[in-house]
């Protein structure tokens, strides 16, 4: 068993020396499935020769690897959640870099009639009217989050057997929706970047309420000094710089745009 | 929806291309579990065959929690591993969260269990066989232990390929202490989860026929080296 455990501690020290520019950052399944990462990725790695390693989860899961110091640096898109995470002294601080928008995608013939709502609550009032099933994500990502915030909104507690808590990520509920042939909201790159759409369409979308800003938090390296704060720091620069502005606003899925840069400069 | 046959299509293209993304989580994924595999036997091959010719009170006990961690939930292994890694976990020092030798170490606990009960069966038929032999030849433990661990070794080679077969297979609890890290913690099975929830589920189970046969690949290469299965003998 020492044996063992030396080789690991062994092998563990080489892996980790190969690639010494190495910085782990936790993203929201969102941010990922949008494939805007594919993109930056090379361009980080090119422009400032930093391997950025990256822990796709919910947000709800990143935080949580941020407050366990397991990441350098976190992604996500939950704005509550993120000041609380900054209030108990886990991350430096919070910089906006980019957003996009939520969508409601539902079936093309459209029995709720969310093609006549006017905002994303109505939307919500609709679906619970009518009856007609919905999937929630029910993981306590940012995603669900927003949509439970909505909820409230609408003065609606969603219960019953339309209302379904998939449990899962932003892919793996969209699948569920498409089995179904249910409503759900999603974040715009998620559904664009979807294969398996099945009948879902976009039904409704332009709420300023469903406005989705990604934001960039660094973990604290005073809380967890192992942490790689000046790499975080870097990458800081990078996502805020006009190179990233370029990237980013440049990124399209089927001529369509997805996020919109709004880095402080 | 593509087809299934799309799919295959697809990641015959990656494998006969030699798609270096696609070659390098096959490396990864057998690095990982070979292993795990090895390390588990080296662990519940004897273990087995202790329990087997050893009596003390508790043995039927033991027997029983070895039997049941058999089913052993990998989340519930992986969660365990996490928390143990973690930076807050009481082994986050050495920082092996998110490598390749934290997804080693929580396959090996998910496959002990089931090593060292298939093992213990094994050798317990063979010790009641061999125990009046090795009791008059006077033979101390760690001998009778070595004996029958040799004479059963292909009996064992069972419990080891289906050790095998549960570790290349498992994705819940690698995906929560690898992190399914492109270029670093990928692995099959994780990117077979990947591509689900991305809707590509053509891709998918391109990806499941590549592990299919890899498995089959490494089941053929055991049974030739170790000479067993052949039509001439039994």
């Amino acid at each position: 068993m020492k044996l063992f455990w030396k080789t690991l501690i062994v092998a563990t020290v080489l892996a980790t020396a190969s690639h010494a520019e190495s910085l782990r950052m936790a993203v929201t399944t969102s941010f990922y499935n949008s494939g805007l990462s594919e993109i930056l990725l090379p361009e980080i790695r090119a422009d400032i020769g930093l391997d950025v390693e990256l822990i796709v989860v919910g947000t709800g899961q990143a935080l949580a690897l941020g407050k366990s110091g397991d990441v350098d640096a976190i992604l996500v898109h939950a704005r509550a959640a993120e000041e609380a995470f900054l209030a108990a002294g886990y991350g430096t601080h919070r910089r906006e870099i980019m957003y996009n928008d939520f969508v409601f995608v539902g079936p093309d013939d459209d029995p709720a009639n969310l093609g006549r709502a006017e905002t994303a609550v109505q939307a919500l009032q609709s679906i619970a009217r009518a009856g007609v099933v919905f999937v929630s994500r029910g993981d306590d990502s940012g995603t669900n989050k927003k949509e439970q915030s909505l909820w409230v909104e609408a003065g609606i507690e969603p219960e019953g057997v339309w209302y379904r808590a998939a449990g899962a990520g932003m892919g793996a509920t969209l699948n569920v929706a498409s089995g179904m042939n249910a409503y759900t909201v999603s974040d715009r790159a998620s559904w664009l970047n979807f294969g398996n759409k099945g009948e879902l369409v976009l039904l409704f979308a332009g709420d300023p309420a469903l406005f989705n800003q990604y934001a960039y938090i660094p973990v604290s390296p005073t809380r967890w000094p192992h942490v790689k704060s000046d790499l975080a720091m870097q990458l800081e620069n990078w996502l805020a710089s006009d190179r990233a502005k370029e990237l980013i606003n440049g990124y399209t899925l089927n001529g369509e745009p997805l996020f919109t840069f709004n880095a402080t400069q | 929806m593509d087809s299934i046959g799309q799919g295959f299509w697809d990641a015959w293209g990656l494998i006969i291309s030699l798609d270096p993304d696609l070659y390098e989580i096959i490396f990864l994924s057998l690095q990982v579990t070979v292993s795990a595999v090895i390390i588990a036997s080296v662990i519940g091959l004897p273990m087995g065959a202790w329990l087997a010719v050893n009596r003390f009170w508790s043995r039927r006990y033991v027997i029983a929690v070895l039997n049941a961690l058999m089913g052993l939930p990998p989340v519930v292994v992986g969660l365990f591993v996490y928390m143990l890694l973690s930076r807050a976990g009481p082994l986050g020092g050495f920082g092996l969260l998110f490598s390749p030798s934290a997804m080693i170490i929580a396959q090996v606990i998910i496959i002990t269990p089931l090593i060292a009960s298939i093992s213990h069966q094994t050798i317990r038929d063979l010790w009641a066989e061999y125990h009046d032999l090795l009791i008059s030849m006077n033979a101390t433990r760690t001998q009778r232990i070595t004996a029958l661990l040799w004479d059963g070794k292909r009996a064992l080679l069972t419990a080891t390929l289906a050790g095998f077969g549960r570790a290349i297979g498992e994705v819940g609890a690698i995906m929560i202490v690898g992190g399914n890290i492109e270029h670093a913690t990928r692995v099959l099975t994780t990117a077979i989860a990947l591509e689900t929830g991305k809707g590509n589920f053509a891709f998918a189970m391109g990806l499941g026929l590549v592990l299919i046969v890899l498995a089959v690949i490494i089941n053929l290469l055991i049974h030739i080296i170790g000479k067993t299965e052949r039509a001439s003998t039994w």
